[in-house]
């Protein structure tokens, strides 16, 4: 008979203490943030989806080369080049040479699984992750990402 | 119109447990046979979120599946990558720099003891208290926040590359995980004085599903499942990897072999887990954290290999076997939360339903581990 009061004062006394931590609790500041009015700053090696990088004069490092297509495990990145003859000086006489020029760059940003191993298979520093996160549409074709488009509006 | 169901007695129907929604992400359906409250016989169904993990291991080259990995289990993804990485890096003989296998142990540690936050929270959650699972998360967000400032993403990382890592850590990630330690080991004392010591929750667990010590090595239970029943296994002990032999940590195991136990396990192992950081963190050499001569192309020899490593959930195992080419020519994985499951069908008979939930809490099941 003791021992059935005795738990039942030792139950009580259990559910007083739980109750005097949520209580405590409740004069903590607030650890949440409001999302749609404030947002939260990524931070510097956040991996959203690819961009593209741009030389000084506004054109894309990039060289066609094709290797983060390679690369890329669910094969979400499309790349398109023509190749362009330039001329160059070399030991004061010009000379015409060939060039890649990127056309297009699709990212199908739908089927990508963000785990960067386009931006490590680069070996020109072509691209780099975007810190946008906050990415929402009812429409497939929103995520059709065309970078070249993108980068152009960034400059303009 | 048809009027009430009229079960006569003696009479069983079958009760289906679970969401079946392939969206939803714990896809788990259990086909119960019930007796009013008892559990007759239990089933459950699998698969609804199979994707193929194993195959597309065979068909993408040895980096291509990196991703993969992390999202059999998003809870604590870092341990089966960390497996990948083990298993590739043996079969083609690189080499990791002590750092980069340092920094490893550091994050995989941190990785478990937020799976097992998360896992407290929802296990009290199934149980009927929502309060603990605000707290959990709360720490837990402070070691993604932590991760997410070194690898980029918060659940699945992709953090670990054939050699070394992704990314070193700085002294911003080492201030960081110093100052968690402490605040961690408070939070521990505040779960155990409003969840342990709660009169609900231990009439709930104490002496409830049952699990012995056989039932665990037919089915082939491993992790906290198994060192519940007083099974002493750990892989980072009986088969230690990396550089888990020059810490100095404790496994726990109870008796007991009730739900109680496992989740006394659980939450001792978070304590052994911040010990290890600390012992990390004190011990980080200097260096570079990829090796200077790595293959370009990984084409292990021809050849089987097996590597296991103690994920969050118990012995996660993972099985290459090479033909000399880049892609693996099989690809098997050994999911911990697979066979823990398997042995809630026998567990569970002649149980109420309510301590049978109460006992796959404990388990600590991830859905898409089990269905790959």
């Amino acid at each position: 008979m003791g021992a059935y009061f005795s738990e039942i004062f030792r139950g009580l006394q259990s559910l007083a203490i739980g109750l005097g931590i949520t209580f405590k609790e409740f004069f903590k500041p607030v650890v949440t943030v409001p999302y749609p009015y404030e947002t939260i700053k990524m931070s510097e090696r956040f991996r959203g989806h690819i961009e593209l990088i741009e030389n000084e004069d506004g054109t894309p490092k990039c060289v066609a080369c094709g290797m983060c297509q390679r690369a890329c495990p669910s094969g979400c990145i499309s790349l398109a080049s023509k190749s362009v003859k330039y001329e160059v000086e070399v030991k004061g006489e010009m000379k015409t040479k060939k060039k890649k020029v990127l056309t297009t760059y699709d990212l199908n940003f739908t089927t990508c699984s963000l785990c960067g191993q386009c931006v490590e298979s680069c070996n020109f520093d072509a691209i780099t992750f975007s810190k946008e996160y906050n990415l929402a549409s009812d429409r497939k074709e929103d995520f059709h990402f065309d970078l070249l488009n993108r980068l152009e509006e960034r400059n303009s | 119109m048809s009027g009430p169901i009229h079960i006569q007695p003696g009479e069983t129907f079958i009760l289906n447990v679970g969401p079946q929604h392939p969206a939803t992400h714990g896809v788990l359906r259990v086909k119960m046979e019930m007796d009013g409250e008892y559990i007759v016989k239990a089933e459950t169904v699998l698969g609804y979120i199979h994707r193929m993990h194993e195959l597309m291991g065979e068909n993408r080259t040895y980096p291509q599946v990196l991703p993969n990995l992390s999202r059999l289990d998003y809870l604590g993804a870092l341990g089966y990558t960390h497996g990948h990485v083990l298993a590739v890096e043996r079969a083609s003989g690189i080499e990791v720099p002590e750092r980069a296998e340092y920094i490893r142990v550091i994050t995989v540690e941190l990785n478990r003891v937020a799976s097992h936050l998360f896992w407290f929270g929802a296990f009290v959650m199934d149980l009927g208290g929502f309060t603990p699972l605000m707290y959990a998360i709360e720490d837990r967000e402070y070691i993604l926040d932590m991760l997410e400032a070194v690898t980029g993403s918060r659940l699945t990382y992709c953090y670990y590359r054939f050699g070394g890592l992704y990314n070193d850590i700085d002294d911003e990630f080492i201030d960081r995980a110093r100052a968690f330690i402490p605040r961690m080991r408070k939070s521990l004392k505040k779960y155990d004085a409003l969840v342990t010591g709660n009169i609900i929750f231990r009439k709930r667990l104490e002496g409830i599903g049952p699990i012995s010590a056989e039932m665990c090595r037919k089915y082939g239970a491993t992790g906290p499942v198994a060192r519940g029943s007083g099974i002493n296994f750990d892989v980072r002990k009986n088969e230690p990897y990396s550089v888990y032999p020059e810490f100095d940590f404790d496994v726990p195991v109870y008796d007991e072999c009730d739900s109680l136990a496992r989740y006394y396990v659980r939450m001792e192992e978070m304590e052994q887990s911040l010990r290890i950081i600390e012992q990390g963190l004190d011990k980080l050499p200097e260096g570079p954290i990829m090796p200077k001569k790595k293959p370009k192309l990984i084409k292990p020899p021809v050849g089987d290999y097996y590597q296991a490593v103690e994920t969050a959930r118990g012995s996660f195992g993972i099985r290459i076997v090479s033909d000399g080419t880049k892609n693996a020519y099989r690809f098997k994985l050994r999911s911990p939360t697979y066979s823990n499951m398997s042995l809630f069908d026998e567990a569970c008979e002649g149980m109420m339903i309510m301590d049978a939930l109460a006992l796959m809490g404990s388990l600590d099941l991830v859905i898409p581990e089990i269905d790959r």
